[in-house]
């Protein structure tokens, strides 16, 4: 029964984690550009409008589920969660695309190398792709993790302050570049506090609880 | 968690012959709230419907254990007088049952039924009733008229006043919309709405986005039980049971 | 256009088949009119006032059948007054008090069979049962009493349809705003059920106006008129022909013209009683769509 229906969500999933691809791709991108001194502008900018296409997308299919299939009890949270991780992933995007600006102004400084951005980088991507899988699995455990991993991000953040900190004061690091990296780095703290978002909402669609509201 | 219990239900039994239909079924009917009964057909929903206002009786070889309390009162201890039963739990029907009189009299029936005589109390009954039932302005010009000439959704909505019109407490409501058309759908929707001010509703109904509209409380039932019963909100958005997800969610069976 | 959806011959057989069909509706319609035509032609000569104002009587030289008519209007009314009630009475009861099972399909058994039972039966058993055994002789009374047994099955099984029409919900209805069943059957029920018994009724005014066989030896051939007014009352334990009683003595004493007359009378009755069917059963077809 309702097999329509399960297309349709089967459809959003795959759609998902599309979507959840390019923000990993996205973020890979601006790390490469930070760290390799790759000139990826034009893709990163590409990448991003895709996501934000993609937003209107799945924006689009769930609105139609909503009318179509007047969804309740699960079928319900899955799309009322679908709506709303899709605008944290369109700001994930955003960051990305932010970083991306900020790329060429640190394009001729080797700080980035000397400081644990690349970590972040690597490790908001896991976040990504894990809050997307567990979305797609409903693993409530899966989210949980992504929640954790939030915790490093928050202090790899930190110790990029401090080794900032140093490198101004032993190296005489460029003040502008310190703090278009310090910049950098808050936006991939951002992506993982995307990231949460998402792992919460994935969380909802399962348990019906969202972490914020638990007064259901 | 509920305001005030108005029906209680303990460990109702029901066979039709051999039949088994209602399976150990407690529940609590909250006063002046509406509560929904879903569940497949032939699930007991109806059957526990008539059982509130012991319309089972005139079925052949029902049997029925357990306790139903109406204000704390059991109504199927001995002597309990049916008729003053039904007209404290009033029924609304499926198809909607207007008798072959005109729209006053359909009203008057059971003011009269109890002895009322006197047209000017009449009058007052029938104009209260078919207003409280969101119809008086549609009809006040043609009380006189047969009751069979109205649409559907009057018809139904004077069936509403009609069961209003002995003052009940409680009224049953089976299914009240399966026969009307959308609009007339959402009047009756909407009045209930008004009605359970006043009144305990309890409705069944196999319309799942009708029950998650105008409910407060909903129960499932299936193969004769209550599977799940509680706020219609909780239910339809996080269901406790895995059989009322994949019912209300459409993938039943 | 090879195409066309104009149809070029009509089918032989079609035409042949609706040929016969119309000839047919035309043979039963013909025939009607023809009987009546001729009835009315030989008989309306012998109808004046006389003729329906007066009984038959050697010694005031009259010729009437105001007797008969008196007596046919005797049988009706007490027929009816008995038969109306038990009739009704036990179609609500095997309707809507029997459980339905055994002793409903038997009721409803023997009910049919006595329906197709032939009225000379009828006649044999009213006569030996009313007029030996309970010493009616030939009287009103008796011959009443035979027709009742006779129309009994026609009321209760009109009675019954017309119960089984009135649709389920009403009762639920009513019984479900505390009425009890009979102030429900009083107040729903028989009103929503009354062109139904009314029907059924007047198709028993029917038989007992054409009725022969059963009442020659329960209810006699008497013709003459009560002569004082408590004769009106006692009338009823004396014999008393009706109309068609009268019509076949008549035609067996060979006074056509008589029997003509009455025939025409009798004629005049059945399409009244046809038409005030048809005008009852409307009139209580209770709020029926305006």
């Amino acid at each position: 029964m309702r097999t329509q229906f399960d297309k349709q969500l089967q459809t959003l999933h795959i759609e998902l984690i599309r979507m959840g691809s390019l923000c990993e791709q996205v973020i890979s991108l601006c790390a490469n550009m930070l760290l390799k001194k790759e000139n990826l502008s034009a893709d990163i900018n590409a990448a991003e409008t895709e996501i934000n296409q993609k937003e209107r997308d799945i924006e689009n299919l769930c609105l139609k589920l909503l009318l179509q299939q007047q969804p309740v009890a699960k079928d319900l949270r899955i799309i009322s969660a679908a709506l709303k991780m899709i605008s944290d992933l369109e700001r994930i995007g955003d960051q990305a695309a932010d970083i991306a600006e900020l790329a060429p102004y640190l394009a001729d400084c080797d700080a980035p190398g000397k400081v644990h951005i690349g970590d972040m980088a690597r490790a908001t991507v896991g976040m990504v792709t894990r809050s997307i899988d567990a979305f797609v699995k409903s693993d409530v455990k899966m989210a949980a993790e992504v929640m954790a991993e939030d915790d490093e991000v928050d202090q790899l953040f930190e110790k990029i302050k401090l080794e900032l900190m140093d490198l101004i004061r032993q190296n005489g690091l460029d003040a502008k570049a310190a703090m278009d990296l310090l910049m950098a780095a808050k936006y991939f703290e951002r992506i993982g506090d995307h990231a949460v978002n998402v792992a919460e909402w994935v969380e909802y669609s399962v348990t019906g609880v969202h972490k914020n509201d638990a007064n259901f | 968690m509920m305001k005030n219990v108005k029906i209680k239900t303990r460990n109702l039994d029901l066979y039709y012959g051999e039949n088994h239909a209602l399976k150990d079924i407690n529940i609590d009917i909250e006063e002046k709230a509406i509560t929904a009964l879903i569940g497949p057909s032939g699930c007991g929903k109806s059957t526990y419907l008539k059982t509130l206002n012991r319309m089972n009786d005139f079925v052949n070889g029902v049997k029925i254990t357990g306790e139903i309390t109406l204000d704390g009162e059991n109504i199927y201890a001995p002597g309990v007088d049916t008729t003053l039963l039904r007209k404290k739990v009033g029924m609304v029907f499926q198809q909607p049952n207007p008798f072959p009189m005109s729209i006053y009299d359909n009203i008057a029936y059971g003011p009269r039924l109890e002895g009322i005589r006197s047209r000017l109390r009449l009058d007052e009954i029938v104009e209260t009733s078919l207003k409280q039932a969101a119809i008086w302005d549609e009809v006040k010009d043609r009380l006189k008229k047969s009751a069979l000439g109205l649409s559907g959704g009057q018809q139904q909505r004077l069936c509403i006043a009609r069961a209003l019109a002995v003052q009940p407490e409680v009224l049953l409501m089976d299914e009240p919309t399966s026969a009307l058309d959308p609009v007339s759908t959402l009047k009756i929707e909407e009045l209930a709405d008004e009605l359970k001010k006043e009144y305990t509703i309890i409705i069944v109904t196999h319309n799942m986005q009708q029950a998650a509209r105008i409910s407060d409380r909903t129960a499932f039932f299936l193969l004769g039980e209550v599977i799940e019963d509680g706020k219609t909100e909780q239910m339809f958005s996080v269901p406790k049971d895995k059989r009322t997800e994949d019912y209300i969610t459409g993938r039943f069976g | 256009m090879p195409n066309s959806l104009i149809k070029k011959k009509s089918r032989i057989q079609d035409t042949v088949l609706y040929i016969c069909i119309y000839f047919s509706a035309a043979i039963s319609v013909l025939l009607l009119i023809g009987i009546i035509g001729y009835v009315l032609v030989k008989g309306i000569g012998s109808i004046n006032l006389e003729f329906l104002t007066k009984a038959t009587s050697a010694i005031d030289g009259t010729t009437g059948i105001a007797g008969n008519i008196i007596n046919t209007l005797y049988i009706i009314v007490i027929t009816l007054l008995i038969a109306t009630p038990i009739g009704v009475g036990s179609a609500i009861f095997l309707n809507e008090y029997a459980k339905p099972g055994r002793f409903v399909r038997i009721v409803e058994f023997t009910t049919e069979t006595l329906a197709g039972i032939p009225s000379i039966i009828f006649g044999l058993f009213g006569m030996v049962f009313f007029g030996n055994t309970l010493k009616l002789g030939y009287s009103i009374l008796s011959g009443a009493f035979t027709l009742t047994l006779m129309i009994l099955p026609l009321i209760t099984r009109n009675t019954q349809e017309a119960l089984k029409t009135v649709p389920n919900s009403y009762r639920s209805g009513a019984l479900g705003i505390g009425a009890t069943k009979w102030y429900m059957i009083r107040t729903i029920l028989l009103p929503s059920a009354m062109p139904g018994i009314i029907t059924g009724i007047i198709l028993a005014v029917g038989r007992i106006v054409g009725e022969s066989a059963a009442l020659l030896f329960t209810a006699g051939s008497g013709y003459i008129l009560p002569k004082t007014p408590i004769g009106y009352f006692t009338k009823i334990f004396e014999s008393g022909g009706t109309m068609t009683i009268q019509l076949y003595l008549s035609m067996s004493k060979g006074q056509y013209s008589i029997a003509f007359g009455i025939a025409v009378v009798l004629l005049v009755i059945v399409v009244g009683i046809n038409f005030l069917t048809k005008f009852l059963a409307k009139k209580f077809d209770t709020g029926r769509r305006d």
